[in-house]
């Protein structure tokens, strides 16, 4: 499940010349087809410039049962930093009560496999030679997602044209990033798939 | 025609009232400047502000999303608001700097007040010191000056819930307003709806010295 963040009357971050909701939407668009590709489904939150609230998103990727929940977004990096990437979790406690989720805090149920998960896109991040922070936040529709969730934030220098990648940094870094997201999803769901490693919460030591 | 000691009369009241208005103002300044130097000489009335004492700011780093602490020496009030606002002033004039590792724009006038609150049904501690919410009003030009971005955004909380435990550590809870009013996110992304926690993050994680 992808979730490009923003969209409609919320523009997310200013990247230059390019809104943060325009450049989730075309990041979304490049990884599903990486992941299709490869032969995964995807589900999108949207697949427009339109107003979704938390809570539909949060809706969209229940409904999906996916593997794997991603939150796209982008900000501008720091002027004496280079490109990186922020991999965030939710804040919430883990629990291992799954009989009744509140909806505010169902991924205290899944934050073991969102940690795991972290791991692997980090790991793979990493490999491609990308800087990677790692944070835990509260954040609306991860904290209501009941799938391995994470955000995935681009730090990126600004753009200076609004419809491409158009700055040599963007157009070498945001296709290595996708290509290590969907390497890193295609490894978490080969390990997914195994058996006694579909259920929420690691095997018990 | 208007006969000539009417207008000389008129021109003679007009210099009048100017003169007076003259008086009258100056007065007023005099009577304010010896209000406002009252003021700072009552014996009876503590100073507003103690001597530099050493405080802990808790200063973001954007390149490696943390939180450091730094030791500065600051001249800080006696009263716990007052003082948390000018802890969280200078903290953002860190921020503000050309070369900080978090830039925020805004600077010390970011913060409109700190409120400190019991926290209702907190027990477990000596009635006469309970455990604190922290409520910050930040100002609307600094929110909307705040970079956009959740690491940015939760580097700013986090910093400011850490300054405010590591100074005065009865603030175990912190909620933010903007301009007096809830507002949904700081920049967009940064969840403002809901109560931080300032201290120790797990219940039991140890006691503090
Ligand atoms: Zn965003």
């Amino acid at each position: 499940m992808l979730d490009a963040a923003h969209g409609g009357d919320d523009p997310g971050a200013k990247l230059g010349a390019q809104a943060e909701k325009d450049f989730a939407l075309a990041l979304a668009g490049r990884l599903r087809s990486l992941l299709v590709a490869r032969g995964m489904d995807v589900v999108v939150t949207r697949e427009a410039d339109v107003d979704l609230d938390a809570d539909h998103r949060a809706e969209i990727a229940n409904h999906a049962a996916a593997a794997a929940c991603l939150s796209l977004h982008a900000t501008l990096a720091g002027a004496n930093g280079g490109p990186s990437v922020h991999l965030f979790l939710s804040s919430l406690p883990a629990t291992k009560d799954v009989g009744l989720l509140p909806w505010r805090t169902a991924q205290s149920a899944w934050i073991e496999r969102s940690i795991a998960l972290a791991g692997v896109l980090n790991a793979a991040l990493n490999a491609a030679g990308i800087p990677v922070a790692l944070g835990r936040t509260p954040l609306a529709p991860l904290d209501s997602m009941t799938c391995p969730a994470a955000a995935v934030e681009l730090a990126l220098p600004p753009f200076a044209d609004a419809h491409q990648a158009s700055e040599a940094a963007n157009a070498e870094f945001v296709p290595k990033v996708a290509d290590a997201l969907a390497a890193a999803l295609v490894e978490w769901r080969s390990s997914e798939s195994l058996p006694g490693r579909n259920q929420a919460g690691e095997p018990q030591p | 025609m208007i006969p000539r000691h009417q207008t000389v009369l008129l021109i003679v009241l007009l210099l009048a009232s100017a003169a007076m208005g003259t008086v009258l103002w100056k007065q007023f300044r005099r009577a304010h400047e010896r209000l406002l130097r009252g003021e700072a000489t009552v014996p009876t009335e503590a100073p507003l502000v103690a001597p530099d004492q050493p405080a802990t700011l808790m200063v973001a780093n954007d390149a490696d999303n943390t939180v450091e602490p730094r030791v500065l020496t600051l001249p800080l009030p006696q009263d716990s608001e007052a003082r948390a606002r000018a802890l969280l002033g200078q903290l953002f004039e860190i921020d503000a700097a050309p070369d900080a590792t978090h830039p925020v724009p805004g600077g010390p006038d970011s913060i409109a007040q700190v409120f400190l609150l019991p926290i209702p049904g907190a027990n477990g501690k000596a009635a006469a010191e309970p455990p604190l919410l922290a409520v910050v009003n930040l100002t609307g030009s600094f929110a909307g000056g705040h970079p956009s971005g959740i690491e940015a955004e939760t580097l700013t909380l986090r910093s400011i819930c850490a300054t405010l435990n590591a100074n005065l550590p009865r603030i175990e809870q912190v909620r933010f307003l903007v301009d007096g009013q809830p507002r949904p996110t700081l920049a967009g992304h940064a969840d403002l709806t809901r109560t931080y926690l300032a201290g120790p993050t797990e219940p039991g994680s140890g006691t503090r010295p």
